[in-house]
C-alpha cells in the first residue's frame, strides 16, 4: 500500500506548480497525459487497503459540482489486486448518510458483497466496515456504492486483478478507461423529475417541425405509435440535457489523454461506471480487438465499435503504429452527448472529434413485433415451430403472453413475441457502416467450469411503465415483492430474461458469472451484466452460490424505481439440504 | 328533476373512457397479420438489419437474413456449423422460497431488518410531490379583462396519491365568478388511468360542498382526459369532462388544444346553471418551455354557454358566448 500523506503532499505540490484543480481531484491512474499503468504506477495494492468515503467538490469542464468521493477523488482510486491473494478493505464513512461499497463482478462470500439490506447492514456515518475475502479471479472490474443514488454522485472506481500466472493477453502498455455520466443536478431531483415527467430530459422528441422536414417517422407511423402510447425517441431516460459524459473523470473539454509509443500493443480496460448511460465506443483510425468481457478473457474479436452497457467492462487491444493522436469516442446511445478522450504519443496532441451521429428511433422490433425476424428467428424456435404460433395473442399487453406476471399499473406491455437478439447490434448501431461487436461474437478463451445441462428453467420478465416511471421484474417493483427468486446451491439453472419494455436494460447478477447460451457450448462467454434489448430475450445458465444476492437493472434510476430483486440460494454453509 | 337522466348521460362517458383504457391495454398492432401455420414465409432481408460482420469469432459464417436466428436450435436446420442439440430442460419446480435472511447469520438481525426496510423504500417505494399551475392566465375579452387559474398539488407513491386541486375565474374589479378547491385521493388502476374521489368546496359563485368521484388518464394518441361527478350536500349533481393534447411543434414550443364541458342534472337558479350541457370551453394555447417547469403561453379561449344556462346569461344581459385572448404561465416544481 502506498503512503497517502506522501501522495497528498506530492499532489499539493503539483497544484502549487500547475494550479490544476482538476488533477488534485483525480487519482493518479486517471490523470491525463500519462503513460498509463506501468508496474510502478500508483494504485492501491497489497493485503490491506484503506478507503474513505466523503463529500467533496470538483470541477468538470471548468464547472464546480458536488461529489461523493473515494479517498478524495472521482473516480476513486484504482485497486490493483492479484489473483490468489487475500484482501482486507477498510471502508470509512465520512458522509452524513449511510454508504457501502459493492465489488462489482468480484466472486466472494455473499456477506462481503456490500449491498445494504441484502448482504450486510450498510456502513453508518462515522463507521468503518472491513471487507475481507480471497481473490479467486483475474480481470477488469470495478466498485461502487450500493446506497441510495451515491453512484451517480461519483462513488465508483476501477479494480484490476492480475492473474496468478502469465496473462494470456499480451500488451506493452495499458490504460484504465472509466466512462461515466456526471450531473450538476442532485440525483434525487433527477429521479423526481423522471417520476413527474418521464420525458423531462428528452430534447430529441419527434416534432411537427421534424415531420415537415421529413425527419423521423412518417405521419402514419407516428399515428400507429401514438395509438399504442409508445414513444420511439425514448432511448435514454437521462440525457446530455443533465449529463456531462466523462472519461476517467474528464469532460470532453478536459480531454483525458492516454499516451502510447507508436507500434505498441495498448490494452484499454473499459469500464462503464455511468448511472444511466450506455455508450457506443470507437477510436476512429484504429481497429479494436476485444479480448475480455466483464473481466473474463474471450477469443480476440476485431471490431470498429462496441456498445457498453452500464456496469459492463471490455478489455481491448489497439495497436497505433503511426506517430499521431487518435480520438477516443464514447457517444451516449441516444446521441445527446459524448465522452471524448485522446490516445496520443505526446501530451497536447489532439485528433479530430467526429460529430454526434443521429439518435436512434425505436422500431417495431423493439416491441417484439417484427414479423420478418419472428418467422426466421428465435421466436419460432422457442415456441416449437410454426404450429406453435397459431392462435398466438399479438396484443401488446396480454396476460396469456406472460404467465405469472402481475398485471397492474406498473406494467405497460408484455412483449408478444420476444426474440433472441444477441446477434444484433445495440440501438443506434444498426446501420453504421463498420463492424460492431455483438454478443454472439464472444467466445470464452478458457473452457467453462460447469458444462452440465440445466436441470430447470426460469423466465424473468423485465417490466415497466415508462409513463409512470415504474420498473420491476415480472410486473412487480421490488417494494411490492413478497418473496425472492429461490435457488438450490449448486444446481444448474437456465434463466431467460425477457424484455417487456421499450428500453434496453443491462441486468446484473451479484457474485456470479453466468454463461450466455448463445455461445458455443463449453466456451460460452461468461458475464456478470448483460444488456437485454427491447423486445428481446437473453438466456444464460448459472450455478448458484450460497447466500442472498442482489439482481437488478444497472440503470441506476430503473433500480431505484423498483427493478431489483434478490436471488436466495440455499442451503447456506453448515446446513444440510 | 332529471338527476337520473344526467347519471344516465354521464355513465356511458365513464364506461367509454374505461373502455378506452381497456383497449389501450389489449391493443393489437396495426397492420399485423399472422402468417397461417405452415405457410412458407419468404425470407426477406431486412433493410434495417446490421451490416454483416465479416468473420464472427465463433467460426459460424454469417448468412443473409439469419441475424436474429436462434443458433442453438434453428441454426442446425439451416445447415450452419453443427451445434450440439441440447436436451430439453426438465420441468423441475423451483425450491420453496426461504423464510430466513442469509445476512442475519453474520450481522445483527435488528440492523438487517432496518436495512431491509430502507432497501424496499429505495427500490420502488419512493414518494414524490408536485405542485403545478397548468393555467394561470389573464383573459382579455370584450367588456373587460378577466383571469383564470387551474392548479394542483399532489403527494404520494406510484399507486396511491393525495391531491389538492383548485380552479376558478373572475373579472378584474368585479371579483370571482367561480372558485373551487378539491381534496382528492387518487389510485392508479391501469397503466394509464387513475381513479379519484374526494370532496369539492366551492367559494364562488356560492358556497357549496360536493362529494366527487372521477378519473384521470391518458388515452390512445396521447390525449389527456379527465372527468368527474359532483354531488352537493343539497342534492345537486354536476359533471365535468376535460381533454387536452400536447402537440409538440419543436422541442420546446407546444400547442395545446383544450376542451372542457360542464354538465348539470338540474336547473339551479342560484348558480345560474341549467340542466344538461351548461357550457363548453374550447381553447388553444401555445407555450414555450424555457425549462420544462416554466412555460409562458398565449392563446385563445372560446366559452359558449348552452341551453338554459345561456338563457340565464341572456336574462342577465350577458352574451352567452365569449372569446378571450389569453396570456399566462404554466409552471410546476
Amino acid at each position: 500500500m502506498i503512503d497517502f500523506s506522501r501522495r497528498r503532499l506530492l499532489r499539493n505540490a503539483a497544484n502549487l506548480g500547475g494550479g490544476l484543480a482538476l488533477s488534485s481531484m483525480l487519482p493518479s491512474w486517471a490523470r491525463s497525459a500519462t503513460f498509463g499503468l506501468a508496474p510502478t504506477a500508483p494504485a492501491l495494492t497489497g493485503n490491506a487497503i484503506d478507503l474513505t468515503i466523503s463529500h467533496a467538490h470538483r470541477h468538470v469542464d471548468g464547472r464546480a459540482g458536488h461529489v461523493v468521493a473515494v479517498n478524495g477523488t472521482v473516480p476513486g482510486p484504482l485497486l490493483r489486486l492479484k489473483e490468489g491473494q487475500n484482501v482486507r478493505l477498510s471502508v470509512k464513512n465520512e458522509l452524513s448518510e449511510e454508504t457501502s461499497i459493492h465489488w462489482h463482478g468480484v466472486l466472494l462470500p455473499f456477506q462481503m458483497d456490500g449491498v445494504p439490506g441484502v448482504t450486510f447492514p450498510g456502513i453508518k456515518p462515522g463507521e468503518t466496515f472491513v471487507y475481507e475475502f480471497p481473490v479467486i479471479q483475474s480481470g477488469t472490474y470495478w466498485y461502487h456504492s450500493h446506497s441510495g443514488l451515491q453512484e451517480q454522485e461519483g462513488h465508483y472506481g476501477p479494480i484490476v486483478i492480475d492473474p496468478a500466472g502469465e496473462d494470456p493477453i499480451r500488451a506493452d502498455r495499458e490504460h484504465v478507461v472509466v466512462l461515466s455520466d456526471f450531473s450538476f443536478m442532485h440525483p434525487h431531483l433527477i429521479f423526481e423529475r423522471l417520476k413527474l415527467d418521464a420525458e423531462y430530459f428528452n430534447y430529441q422528441q419527434e416534432t411537427v417541425a421534424g415531420l415537415l422536414t421529413g425527419k423521423d417517422q412518417t405521419l402514419k407511423e407516428r399515428a400507429e405509435w401514438a395509438k399504442m402510447l409508445m414513444n420511439p425517441t425514448d432511448i435514454s431516460d437521462v440525457t446530455g440535457a443533465a449529463y456531462t459524459f466523462l472519461i476517467n473523470g474528464h469532460g470532453a473539454r478536459d480531454n483525458w489523454t492516454g499516451l502510447f509509443k507508436p507500434g505498441e500493443r495498448v490494452r484499454l480496460r473499459f469500464i462503464n461506471s455511468a448511472a444511466q448511460t450506455m455508450f457506443d465506443v470507437r477510436v476512429p483510425g484504429l481497429k479494436i480487438s476485444v479480448v475480455a468481457a466483464d473481466g473474463q478473457n474471450v477469443r480476440p474479436v476485431e471490431v470498429d465499435e462496441f456498445q457498453i452497457g452500464n456496469a459492463e467492462t471490455y478489455d481491448v487491444i489497439v495497436e497505433p503504429s503511426e506517430d499521431r493522436a487518435f480520438t477516443l469516442v464514447a457517444e451516449a446511445v441516444d446521441r445527446s452527448g459524448m465522452a471524448r478522450g485522446t490516445l496520443a504519443p505526446r501530451t497536447g496532441m489532439t485528433a479530430p472529434v467526429p460529430p454526434l451521429r443521429n439518435r436512434p428511433l425505436a422500431s417495431m422490433k423493439d416491441m417484439g413485433m417484427d414479423m420478418g425476424a419472428m418467422t426466421m428467428g428465435g421466436g419460432a424456435a422457442s415456441s416449437g415451430g410454426m404450429a406453435g404460433m397459431a392462435g398466438m395473442d399479438m396484443s401488446i399487453r396480454s396476460p396469456r403472453n406472460g404467465p405469472g406476471v402481475k398485471m397492474g399499473p406498473g406494467l405497460q406491455m408484455i412483449t408478444p413475441m420476444p426474440v433472441d437478439r444477441t446477434g444484433e447490434r445495440g440501438q443506434g448501431l444498426e446501420s453504421v457502416g463498420h463492424r460492431v461487436l455483438v454478443y454472439r461474437d464472444l467466445v470464452a478463451l478458457a473452457p467453462n467450469p460447469d458444462t452440465r445441462p440445466p436441470s430447470r428453467a426460469l423466465d424473468i420478465r423485465l417490466t415497466g411503465n415508462m409513463e409512470r416511471f415504474m420498473w420491476g421484474f415480472d410486473g412487480r417493483k421490488f417494494s411490492e415483492t413478497t418473496k425472492p427468486y429461490a435457488f438450490r446451491k449448486g444446481e444448474r439453472v437456465r434463466v431467460t430474461l425477457i424484455n417487456d419494455t421499450m428500453m434496453a436494460h443491462p441486468i446484473h447478477l451479484h457474485g456470479h458469472f453466468f454463461d450466455l447460451v448463445q455461445g458455443p457450448p463449453g466456451l460460452r462467454p461468461r458475464k456478470h451484466t448483460v444488456i437485454v434489448l427491447p423486445g428481446g430475450k437473453v438466456a444464460w445458465d448459472f450455478t448458484p452460490e450460497a447466500g442472498d444476492w442482489a439482481f437488478h437493472c444497472h440503470m441506476l434510476y430503473h433500480m431505484h424505481a423498483g427493478m431489483f430483486q434478490v436471488f436466495s440460494v440455499r442451503p447456506l454453509g453448515g446446513e444440510t439440504a | 328533476m332529471s338527476r337520473m337522466a344526467l347519471v344516465g348521460g354521464l355513465l356511458p362517458l365513464a364506461i367509454a373512457s374505461s373502455a378506452i383504457a381497456q383497449s389501450a391495454d389489449t391493443m393489437s398492432m396495426p397492420g399485423m397479420s399472422m402468417p397461417a401455420p405452415g405457410a412458407p414465409t419468404p425470407v426477406k432481408p431486412d433493410a434495417k438489419a446490421p451490416a454483416q460482420n465479416p468473420a464472427p469469432a465463433n467460426g459460424m459464417p454469417d448468412m443473409p437474413g439469419m441475424k436474429s436466428m436462434d443458433m442453438s436450435g434453428a441454426g442446425q436446420a439451416a445447415g450452419t456449423t453443427p451445434v450440439a442439440v441440447e436436451p430439453a430442460i426438465p420441468d423441475t419446480p423451483p425450491p420453496p422460497s426461504p423464510t430466513d435472511y442469509a445476512a442475519d447469520r453474520y450481522y445483527d438481525p435488528a440492523a438487517m431488518a432496518a436495512a431491509r426496510a430502507t432497501l424496499r423504500r429505495e427500490h420502488g417505494g419512493a414518494t414524490a410531490y408536485q405542485a403545478m399551475a397548468s393555467l394561470a392566465e389573464y383573459q382579455a375579452r370584450p367588456g373587460g379583462g378577466g383571469y383564470r387559474w387551474e392548479a394542483q398539488a399532489s403527494f404520494g407513491g406510484d399507486i396511491d396519491r393525495v391531491l389538492l386541486t383548485t380552479e376558478g375565474e373572475g373579472r378584474l374589479r368585479q371579483g370571482l365568478d367561480s372558485a373551487e378547491l378539491q381534496a382528492l385521493y387518487a389510485r392508479a388502476i391501469t397503466p394509464y388511468f387513475n381513479l379519484q374521489a374526494g370532496v369539492r368546496q366551492d367559494f364562488a359563485p356560492l358556497g357549496r360542498t360536493y362529494a366527487t368521484v372521477g378519473f384521470q388518464g391518458l388515452v390512445p394518441y396521447w390525449f389527456d382526459l379527465q372527468g368527474a361527478l359532483f354531488l352537493s350536500t343539497r342534492g345537486e349533481l354536476l359533471g365535468r369532462v376535460e381533454g387536452t393534447y400536447d402537440l409538440r411543434l419543436t422541442q420546446r414550443l407546444i400547442l395545446q388544444p383544450r376542451v372542457e364541458l360542464n354538465l348539470a342534472a338540474q336547473d339551479t337558479l342560484q348558480t345560474q346553471t341549467g340542466s344538461g350541457l351548461s357550457n363548453a370551453e374550447l381553447g388553444v394555447r401555445l407555450r414555450y418551455e424555457i425549462i420544462r417547469e416554466f412555460a409562458p403561453y398565449i392563446g385563445v379561449s372560446y366559452d359558449q354557454k348552452v341551453g338554459k344556462t345561456a338563457d340565464y346569461a341572456r336574462a342577465r344581459g350577458e352574451d352567452p358566448a365569449a372569446v378571450s385572448f389569453v396570456a399566462g404561465i404554466r409552471a410546476w416544481f
